[in-house]
């Protein structure tokens, strides 16, 4: 079997998936009313159709991708990080405190410096399930969704207490954000009139960074070993709670990163549902992606495309916005489900020998004209 | 239904051929078996027997060909189709609920006993009593599978598959995990089925071909290569046609070790996973250039010795000195750096990671070491060659080393496993049922290779079931019964009454 033919069927699965999401999606629209055609192709094409559409799209691959990287990391050292949401808060928080603390550090230090204390935070909240689970064995799927909890609430309390804009605390409006930040954190927006900024490139370096990181360095295939078999990994002589500790801390560092690089890029100060979800797409999007960095970029620019294009189905078709969050719901059903047929080696080879049958009628009919 | 269907006289497949990626397992088998006959399926792994096995009860659907039972035409479209013409099969693995009775295990799959509202446990107990007796298979219908013997469990899955009606037994290598005294047993009881059932069963060990099977059947490569009645043919004879050529299992022959000590182990006590002692002062020395076998029956501390010795169980008191140094409570990799090698018991899921590829399993414990890596960079092009001269240095059979180690056959992974250990060259090597359900050319090549290494002053702890195994290739055998040391006698002494009695724990007495 060629590997092209292997790339090729795992493409047209996922596509497959694709279509069937939609099919099973517009159950849904068709229950609401909406025009499921029309719905569709605002949500795929609008927002691709101008400059601002695109650069609003590749916005919100950023924090997808970065966040998606870092389950990735965990996922394939055995662990399943449902906390980036929290850890992601986290990050922000850690931004939001370093800029406020330094406001006059020039941008070249005051930058890296600020998402590398996003990086620590967001690394410091993935430590603690990880070594729940690597030493008491606690599920990670329980401790990461309590300790988003935690996180949202000790947000909001910072930034309704100690981080509160003293602006908004004199004018009485008690909206519950930070100060704008210092400019000096500012990431730079690199087209004019949108809001794309620098953190693409760092996302973009960040997936490069992984990939090289899992498949081409030692520490890499230990920590996949950990992941694919901690048993044999423990017999190879592999540190495997190390590694899943290790792992954690990498997935809630790179969330906490998303963090500090979507205020640091868009919002430029620390505001209430600053993670919109991000943590938890961040997991469709790994999942989507193959589990592979080379896989999650597009995955997370089809996403971006998604949450964007449901902002705009709600002003041209009236259809609300949380129904990507059902076609999201749909698509990680039909992710596992496409999942078993992927490895079905022997449906695989059905499809080759079609396939090969098919083209070789085609050739003969050729050579009879 | 068992009384509205026909009982079976014949059961007759034609042509049957199926395909899977990459291989034909079953290509054009015709065979035939009458009531009363016992049908052996032997060849080596791969060679297509438990496919076919499989095609059978409708859990795989041939590609070609087709099944006859006394003459008609059948199609099974899934096991319950083979059930209801009386097929029943004993896989290899047990399929029984550890947490539950043998009376429940059996009212699982009794349907007649399923009222909508209650299950009639006492219609299954009737039946499991009328069964045991019949065919003088005693079980205790009240006891929990987990507080079963393997070979307990196994005769629960048999009295399992009576129950349900079947006359046409098939049974998945029925001895691989019993003691030769529970083997012995099972072929007498088989033996006195045989005239009312017909049987087909699928074995290794030619010993019980010959006699149990009136007929016997060979597969290579998933063709049927030979059939005949069994009583013609010795064993050597289908030894060979089994495996293609003469099959010699390699002897040790060579002197009793001269260069001292390598392994001693002193006193060791080491908790079991429900945490009684599975290992109570045991005590064991192991020399240079020596293979002590260790025989026993399974279950009674093989596996929390050979894991304590490597680092992966705790050790709650005593010495393992490893030439020289105490290696009680090491981490693994501390113990692998002091050169030790192990080919674990489970070869699937321990000695290898299933998804990863041969060439990365080839290098599993070694991703660090300046051969295959810088500081942090895998060096894939010393990767890729480690792996192709590994491959044609052990006949690792398969397309490429790109892909997973864990679609491999039994035989081949344990080769990757065996390639690994002995090029890192270990000053010793605990071997765990390093030939366990391994067709003959496997365990040929595996034992050649053990002995190989024993000649070069290796020091090995061979632990197995198999006492030919153990007394072709040992120097001293070492017979374990709960946790202790029974009793160590040279290689030359231990027949196989004897290694029979000490592993049951009765005491040695040398007039035997």
């Amino acid at each position: 079997m060629t590997n092209r033919f292997k790339t090729g069927y795992k493409i047209g699965v996922i596509i497959l998936a694709i279509i069937t999401a939609m099919a099973l999606g517009a159950v849904i629209l068709l229950a609401i009313g909406a025009d499921v055609f029309k719905t569709y192709i605002v949500i795929l094409t609008r927002p691709l159709m101008n400059k601002i559409g695109v650069t609003e799209v590749l916005l919100r691959m950023v924090p997808l991708s970065i966040i998606a990287i870092g389950i990735t990391v965990a996922y394939r050292s055995g662990i399943i990080n449902i906390g980036a949401e929290g850890q992601m808060a986290i990050g922000v928080l850690s931004t939001t405190a370093i800029a406020l603390l330094f406001p006059n550090l020039p941008g070249y230090v005051l930058i890296p410096f600020a998402i590398l204390a996003g990086a620590i935070g967001g690394a410091a909240w993935g430590f603690i399930p990880g070594f729940l689970k690597a030493k008491l064995q606690v599920s990670e799927l329980l401790s990461t969704v309590m300790l988003n909890y935690i996180a949202a609430q000790l947000y909001t309390f910072l930034l309704r207490g100690p981080m509160l804009d003293p602006a908004e605390m004199t004018m009485g409006s008690g909206t519950p954000q930070s100060m704008r930040l210092s400019k000096n954190l500012d990431l730079t927006r690199f087209i004019k009139g949108t809001r794309i900024h620098t953190g693409l490139f760092i996302a973009l370096a960040l997936a490069v960074i992984i990939y090289f990181l899992l498949w081409k360095t030692s520490f890499g295939f230990k920590l996949r070993a950990a992941g694919a078999s901690s048993k044999a990994a423990r017999y190879g002589g592999i540190n495997v709670p190390k590694y899943l500790i290790i792992a954690m801390m990498i997935s809630g560092a790179f969330a906490g990163m998303a963090g500090s690089i979507e205020i640091a890029g868009v919002h430029r100060r620390a505001i209430e549902g600053v993670t919109s979800g991000y943590g938890f797409s961040g997991i469709v999007v790994a999942l989507f992606g193959g589990l592979h960095p080379a896989g999650i970029v597009p995955a997370a620019f089809f996403f971006g495309l998604l949450i964007y294009g449901a902002d705009m189905t709600q002003r041209i078709v009236g259809v609300p916005a949380n129904m990507v969050q059902v076609l999201q719901g749909i698509i990680i059903l039909v992710i596992v489900s496409t999942k078993m047929i992927i490895n079905n080696p022997y449906l695989m080879q059905k499809v080759e020998s079609r396939i090969n049958s098919f083209r070789k009628k085609g050739s003969a009919q050729e050579e009879t004209v | 239904m068992e009384i509205t269907r026909k009982a079976i006289d014949s059961l007759r497949i034609e042509h049957i051929t199926k395909r899977f990626p990459g291989v034909l397992a079953c290509d054009d088998i015709s065979l035939e078996i009458k009531k009363g006959e016992v049908l052996a399926l032997v060849g080596e792994n791969g060679a297509g027997k438990t496919t076919l096995m499989n095609i059978l009860m409708g859990l795989y659907h041939p590609d070609e060909g087709s099944m006859f039972i006394n003459g008609e035409k059948v199609h099974f479209r899934s096991p319950n189709d083979a059930f209801a013409y009386g097929i029943g099969m004993v896989h290899q693995q047990y399929m029984l609920v550890p947490n539950l009775t043998v009376l429940e295990n059996i009212a699982l799959g009794y349907k007649k006993a399923w009222n909508p509202l209650k299950l009639n446990l006492q219609m299954v107990r009737d039946r499991i009593d009328e069964i045991s007796a019949h065919y003088g298979l005693s079980v205790d219908p009240d006891a929990y599978i987990w507080q079963l013997s393997v070979g307990e469990q196994q005769r629960v899955e048999l009295v399992k598959t009576l129950c349900l009606g079947a006359e046409f037994l098939i049974l998945d290598e029925p001895t691989s995990a019993l003691t030769p005294q529970e083997t012995d047993e099972l072929i007498a009881l088989l033996k006195k089925m045989s005239s009312e059932l017909s049987i087909i069963f699928i074995s290794h060990k030619l010993q019980e071909v010959k006699d149990l099977s009136s007929r016997v059947a060979i597969l290579r490569h998933g063709k049927v290569v030979f059939q005949g009645n069994t009583i013609d043919h010795s064993s050597s004879d289908i030894a060979a046609l089994m495996t293609g050529h003469e099959v010699n299992l390699p002897q040790n022959d060579a002197p009793a070790c001269t260069l001292g000590p390598m392994l001693q182990i002193r006193n060791l006590k080491v908790k079991s996973d429900r945490g009684f002692l599975a290992l109570d002062d045991l005590s064991l020395y192991v020399c240079k250039g020596e293979i002590v076998g260790l025989a026993g029956v399974s279950g009674n501390g093989q596996k929390e010795l050979a894991e304590a010795i490597n680092g992966l169980r705790k050790v709650e008191s005593g010495e393992i000195v490893f030439d020289g140094v105490d290696i009680a409570n090491f981490t693994p990799k501390q113990v692998i750096d002091c050169g030790m090698g192990y080919v674990p018991e489970e070869r699937n899921t321990e000695g290898i990671v299933p998804s990863f590829s041969i060439k990365e399993n080839l290098v599993l414990k070694d991703v660090e070491s300046e051969k295959f890596s810088n500081r942090t960079f895998l060096k894939n092009s010393v990767i890729q060659k480690n792996g192709e001269d590994l491959r044609t240095q052990f006949d690792i059979r398969s397309p490429n080393i790109d892909i997973a180690a864990g679609s491999l056959s039994g035989g081949n992974i344990q080769k990757v496993i065996l390639a690994r250990e002995i090029s890192r060259n270990p000053k010793f090597l605990v071997a765990v049922y390093p030939t366990r359900g391994l067709d003959m050319g496997a365990a040929e090549f595996i034992h050649k290779q053990l002995l190989q290494k024993r000649n070069e002053g290796v020091g090995i702890l061979l632990i197995s079931e198999e006492l030919e195994e153990i007394t072709n290739l040992s120097d001293q055998v070492a017979v374990i019964f709960k946790g202790k040391i029974q009793k160590v006698i040279p290689a030359s002494e231990a027949s196989r009454r004897r290694l029979g009695i000490l592993m049951a724990g009765v005491e040695d007495d040398e007039q035997i």
